[in-house]
């Protein structure tokens, strides 16, 4: 009972700290909602018992990615209106497409979520020799989701890269 | 289970209380009385030539980018490192593929000078 309260007001918050994100039309504060909402969402990882997800959460997404959201956010120039900022090349059309495409894509995967017979939960304890959060957590992700780790260098890669080709100078 | 959180949940309460509480009561008994100079963001000290909201380089983003990937790394050798007896060679093989490809990235950022400020 307490915890389903505990829940509901959790969500409630998540939900209005990311409508504040989107409607603030202060660029700086609606960072500091979203900084606030990843607060909230560690909190989310405590109630699931992923404590070590939790503390991710808040030194990677709180602490490094907003400093990246705010650096963005000052290299452009927040004086003018945001009018001025549209682009006249901008292709409405192919990101409606896009944007429409990934709507249905979410709707799918809900609805396919919906329709499958129940699967019974992932139980790490009858494989895993290991004891505690990080250990079967790290032994499920070393084992069983090798290539997906493996994989999340690539992207690690790719992301180093294209930042270095946007932002640098070719001298 | 959650019951351990009850500590942290009056922590934070406490704390939120305590800022909401000091702003009401200094507005209740503060005066006043404002000029140009007590409104400046520093009341001693260099006088601001900017609005806050400037344009920074954009190489700060770039650090910042390059943080923030080398962050998820050591994220990611965390859980290798608790139960590294337990994965044995297999584990050391693993980690040793994953930093040879982020190796391949820093290679590149050092060769195009992105670790260099000026």
């Amino acid at each position: 009972m307490a915890e389903a309260l505990a829940f509901y007001t959790l969500s409630v918050l998540i939900l209005g700290l990311a409508v504040a994100v989107i409607t603030t039309p202060n660029t700086v504060h609606s960072v500091v909602f979203l900084v606030l909402n990843f607060l909230c969402v560690a909190v989310l990882y405590v109630f699931l018992q992923a404590e070590f997800l939790a503390v991710i959460q808040v030194l990677v997404y709180a602490g490094g990615i907003v400093v990246l959201y705010l650096f963005v956010v000052m290299l452009v120039n927040l004086g003018r209106s945001p009018e001025e900022h549209q682009d006249p090349r901008r292709l409405g059309l192919i990101g409606l497409g896009l944007s429409g495409a990934v709507l249905l894509e979410l709707a799918g995967i809900i609805a396919y979520s919906y329709t499958r017979e129940q699967s019974p939960p992932v139980t790490a304890a009858q494989a895993s020799p290991v004891q505690g959060n990080i250990e079967e957590l790290g032994w499920l992700l070393y084992t069983d989701y090798l290539i997906p780790f493996e994989v999340a260098s690539v992207l690690l890669l790719v992301a180093m890269v294209g930042a270095i080709v946007l932002a640098r100078r070719e001298s | 289970m959650l019951d351990a959180y009850i500590p942290v949940l009056l922590f934070v309460l406490v704390a939120i209380g305590f800022a909401i509480f000091t702003l009401m009561v200094s507005s209740l008994v503060q005066s006043s009385r404002y000029n140009r100079v007590k409104l400046e963001p520093y009341e001693c000290g260099i006088e601001p030539v900017t609005d806050a909201r400037d344009r920074y380089s954009v190489r700060y983003y770039l650090i910042a980018m390059l943080f923030v990937i080398f962050d998820v790394e050591t994220v990611f050798m965390f859980p290798w490192a608790v139960i590294m007896d337990e994965l044995a060679l297999f584990g050391l093989i693993e980690m040793l593929v994953f930093l040879f490809i982020l190796v391949l990235g820093y290679v590149y950022a050092w060769r195009k000078g992105a670790l260099e400020w000026a």
